[in-house]
């Protein structure tokens, strides 16, 4: 393993406060759009039902790849056969959908009566002849986009450890048809054979961000043999013992043990690639450990920051102000950081400091070449003391849930929704600008209306 | 008290089994307990709950484009609180927030899940009470059986309850009624359907009726108050989802009479003021409103002229579905019905526990009567009857871009667009101008999308099925595809349907230029 050692440099604290952040079962809404071959079935209540209708504003209109096995009280008190119920339903999804896959999503219901979601699958899996892939993605054990490392986790054990025949080598090769549409061949043709170890990343991203991962690194030489989650179940990528493996978001620590415990790969410990700087250390970080020397990488990094600068100027020396929300926070505090503003808070629902160690280094490196002040890591903050702290503080930006923006901004404080960032195209060398875009936007719409004299909307004295 | 240790509750006596969502109509029991809490000034609720069931809060926070903190806190449930108990969090998290913020109460509230613990939150509440400065109450509604809906209208009542049973033991009820005539309007919340506007609207009709409001609730009321409800000489209860067991409880307690005719529609606002005169003039008030309700009718409200209009002779004898809540499904299909001479083909409501009621208001207006919360059922008999438009919820919204119907939304589940930031009340004089306009244009923008489509204005979706749900086994060969988009987008949808119906009477599963061609001449497609 290569993964870092722990920083020491940096203030930890666990608040274990009521804090809010979104349920992890939300995963689903990018998921099951991720993977179009795929049918998500959340096996939960009423409020899981209504979270997903409202809350992810993801209106379950079209009939979509997903939906709830609502429990109602007979399940609850065990006077239904859970199978029986469970084929009912899943023989339904077959009929009308027909998925490759169908992942089950426990929730806080299915632990608490502990319905044994696992010891069903492969039952019913043999009898119906769809695999059926377990994530408990509940909300007592997880938060938010931890829900997606669930589901990979699961996913991990599904990939196939060996190809089998020539035509499904064809089809697992769709990443290589994905690189290679509308260019020549000679461009984008696989370099006969691969000069390192086979590489498979993880992390669920927009087709065109994996794209464009994909060949940054074959830039560099470094191929990619393939990504957990592929566009369909069917192309899970092959994983074999000793395959080396990264991950692109930091909230996947369970999908990265999994990977080297239960399929004995061995994780590239990295920063991320969010903003041009964790882009830059990635693609060097997985380099390295191929031993192959990356080239112009410098003067790739300088050319972004250059191109931002007009966004650098409306932030440098402001600070922000992290509530903690979708586990992305670190990372998006560092390149924040490096941009020239100052971070007083992070606050983060979880906090892995061995998969986060690599970025938690950069974090730690970047303060100290700006020259400013570490940041005060809050695990399981508390908002209501959060709120006192930035009344204190005032910081020029709070990255907050959506909860707390519109109370805050009617204080006169600009906020910008952490969701956005989840939702946003935010990975790889060219979308730092869209981070800014966010980033700014608040800031760039104050200074429209400065002159108008609303910053506070709300009569009494405020209480944040 | 330690926790029941993980596991199955009691069986109770519900048999309903386990089935496949995609859409709700009404929320879980929380979120009413949760908005009547929220909606009181002073007044916070403490959720036990898992972390990831304090989203009342964005929704509140986003539709309302509320300014202030949500006053909603979850006390959370996680593992260490399936082990060892949640007493001490709860507690600790009540006792807190009175500190942190005084209110003048506080209403503890599990979700459908944490319920399953089955804790004893009652005595949770009895052992914060003690340190707590202000008052503590368990929310009394079982969250398994009831939605949101119910789960308010009871939140609401015990609320009430509790603060005029405190103030007569107290000695502190004032009963003697308000010297002029006076109104408790009930009902109105947060995240209800245009509530905001409505009230205005009622406040304002009140107002020219000579009547006084004593109290609304629960919305921006202090709990303090409520003991002054007994003062007022009738209450009105707009909605039938929220405040009737208020209602009921204050005329049984304190001989309050009520009405709970919706003003919704010339005809039913003036039923609605005519019912309030009498009330009054059984107190000894000698009101005459008729005068007001003729030169309303006839010269304020637009909507009166509307129905005499050319524009609206257009629209005789057009189908129409309705669908929504009790309150807007039953008046909406009234006013259609009577007021426009618009055939209603199909009255619908989602609130199937209050079912009777439904059927008894809106049978003699309309063809048909659906009472269901399956949102596909509703879709199908859409498809099926092919309304020239529809009113509903945001969901039928849906169903009729993909079947090419036009939908005017007059029902909750609330959507941003139902906090519009222009005055949009539902209710009252106003409120029939606007449902005179939404009718107006629901069916007209139809009209004008079908031109739009004659003259390829703008891109088309295409409809698979006659039904909506996923039974779709036909296959169309690329040729005969072709040829139906060859045909004019405004029968495109039933052409398609028909070829269908064609194919599957015959057992074909594949429509090639042949069957389409067979279908037309068969059925005239
Ligand atoms: S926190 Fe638990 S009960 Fe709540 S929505 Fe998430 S999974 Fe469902
Ligand atoms: S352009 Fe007119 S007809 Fe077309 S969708 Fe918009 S409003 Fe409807």
């Amino acid at each position: 393993m290569t993964v870092a050692q722990e920083p020491t440099g940096l203030n930890f604290d666990c608040e274990t406060g009521n804090y809010h952040t979104f349920c992890p079962i939300s995963c689903v809404a990018w998921l099951y759009q991720k993977i179009e071959d795929s049918f998500f079935l959340v096996i939960g209540t009423k409020t899981c039902g209504y979270f997903l209708q409202n809350a992810m504003g993801v209106m379950i209109f079209a009939e979509p790849r997903y939906a709830m096995a609502e429990l109602e009280e007979g399940d609850i008190s065990a006077q239904l056969n859970d199978y029986e119920e469970l084929k009912r339903l899943c023989l339904q999804i077959k009929r009308d959908r027909n998925p490759s896959v169908i992942v089950w999503i426990g929730t806080c219901t299915t632990e608490i009566i502990k319905m044994d979601l696992e010891g069903l699958a492969p039952k019913l899996e043999a009898e119906i002849g769809i695999p059926i892939v377990t994530a408990r993605a509940n909300g007592l054990d997880y938060a938010f986009t931890q829900g997606e490392d669930t589901v990979l986790a699961a996913m991990a054990h599904r990939c196939p450890s060996k190809v089998t025949s020539e035509a499904e080598k064809e089809e697992r090769n769709a990443i290589q048809k994905l690189l290679t549409f509308g260019r020549k061949a000679e461009e984008t043709a696989p370099t006969s054979e691969p000069k390192h170890p086979p590489l498979v990343l993880f992390g669920s991203l927009p087709d065109p961000v994996v794209t464009n991962l994909t060949l940054e690194l074959k830039k560099q030489g470094v191929e990619v043999s393939g990504w957990l989650p592929a566009k369909r179940y069917t192309e899970l990528p092959v994983i074999e013992e000793g395959y080396y493996v990264a991950g692109v978001n930091p909230f996947l620590s369970r999908t990265a043990t999994t990977l080297m415990r239960r399929r004995k790969c061995k994780l590239i410990g990295a920063p991320f690639p969010i903003g041009p700087d964790g882009t830059r250390a990635w693609i060097e970080k997985i380099c390295s450990v191929f031993g192959i020397e990356p080239q112009g990488l410098a003067e790739r990094e300088a050319k972004i920051w250059e191109s931002l600068e007009d966004y650098l100027q409306l932030i440098r020396g402001k600070s922000v102000f992290f509530m903690g929300d979708n586990l992305l926070e670190i990372s998006l505090a560092r390149f924040l950081i490096r941009c020239g503003m100052t971070v007083p808070e992070i606050g983060i629902p979880y906090m892995d400091k061995r998969y986060q160690a690599a970025e938690l280094a950069l974090l730690e490196k970047t303060c100290q070449e700006m020259g400013v002040s570490t940041p005060n890591i809050v695990e399981k903050p508390d908002n209501y003391n959060q709120l006192q702290r930035i009344k204190a503080i005032q910081p020029d930006l709070v990255i907050t849930g959506m909860a707390h923006a519109n109370p805050l901004e009617a204080r006169g404080i600009n906020t910008k929704w952490s969701v956005e960032f989840t939702f946003a195209q935010i990975h790889g060398f060219s979308n730092a600008r869209d981070i800014l875009e966010l980033v700014t936007r608040p800031l760039r719409r104050n200074n429209s209306l400065k002159d108008l004299g609303w910053e506070k909307l709300v009569q009494e004295e405020a209480t944040v | 008290m330690q926790a029941k240790k993980s596991g199955r509750i009691q069986p109770t006596g519900g048999r309903d089994s386990m089935k496949l969502a995609y859409w709700m109509y009404a929320g879980p029991a929380h979120i009413g307990t949760l908005r009547i809490a929220s909606s009181f000034k002073n007044v916070h609720a403490i959720m036990h709950a898992p972390l990831g069931d304090d989203y009342f809060n964005v929704m509140r926070s986003m539709l309302e484009r509320e300014r202030d903190f949500t006053p909603v806190t979850a006390s959370v449930v996680d593992r260490n609180v399936l082990a060892r108990g949640s007493q001490e969090k709860v507690v600790d998290n009540i006792t807190r927030k009175d500190r942190e913020e005084s209110p003048d109460l506080i209403v503890l509230t599990p979700t459908c899940t944490s319920s399953i613990l089955q804790e004893d939150l009652q005595n949770f509440v009895d052992r914060a009470q003690l340190d707590a400065r202000g008052d503590v109450l368990l929310a009394d509604v079982n969250h398994y059986r009831v939605n949101e809906l119910q789960a308010g209208d009871r939140t609401l009542q015990q609320i009430v309850q509790f603060y005029l049973e405190k103030a007569r033991k107290k000695g502190d009820l004032p009963t003697e009624k308000t010297a002029k005539p006076s109104v408790n309007i009930i009902g109105i919340s947060t995240l209800g359907f245009h509530n905001q506007h409505d009230c205005t609207e009622l406040k304002r009709l009140m107002s020219d009726l000579g009547i006084e409001v004593n109290e609304v609730i629960p919305e921006g009321a202090s709990v303090h108050n409520l003991k002054n409800l007994p003062q007022a000489w009738f209450n009105l209860v707009p909605y039938r989802e929220l405040g009737l067991m208020t209602a009921q409880y204050l005329e049984q307690e304190f001989g309050m009479p009520c009405v709970d005719i919706t003003p919704m529609g010339v005809v039913e606002t003036a039923r609605c003021i005519r019912k309030i005169q009498q009330l009054l003039n059984a107190q000894g008030a000698g009101v005459d409103y008729e005068e007001y309700i003729d030169h309303q009718t006839r010269h304020v409200s637009q909507a009166a002229w509307f129905s005499r209009s050319i524009d609206c002779q257009n629209l005789t004898g057009k189908k129409a579905v309705v669908f929504g809540d009790n309150t807007h499904a039953a008046a909406m299909t009234k006013i259609l019905a009577r007021e426009m001479g618009i055939h209603v083909v199909l009255a619908g409501t989602y609130c199937k526990y209050d079912a009777d009621w439904f059927k008894a208001q809106v049978s003699e207006y309309c063809d048909e009567v659906l009472i269901s919360d399956d949102n596909g059922a509703i879709g199908d008999a859409i498809a099926r009857l092919e309304p020239a438009a529809i009113f509903g919820t945001q969901m039928e919204r849906h169903i009729g871009k993909r079947l090419n119907i036009p939908c005017g939304v007059i029902a909750a589940p609330i959507h941003i667009q139902n906090f519009p930031i222009g005055y949009r009340p539902f209710l009252g004089y106003e409120g029939t101008n606007q449902v005179a306009d939404l009718v107006y244009n629901s069916f007209t923008l139809g009209m004008e999308d079908h031109l739009l489509e004659i003259f390829g204005g703008h891109d088309t979706k295409e409809v698979i099925t006659k039904g909506m749900s996923a039974d779709s086994d036909l296959n169309w060969t690329k040729e005969a595809q072709a040829t139906l988009n060859q045909v004019p987008g405004f029968v495109r949808g039933k052409v398609k349907r028909n070829t269908e119906k064609f194919a599957r009477e015959r057992g074909l599963s594949e429509i090639s230029l042949e069957v389409f061609y067979a279908a037309k001449e068969a059925v005239g497609a």
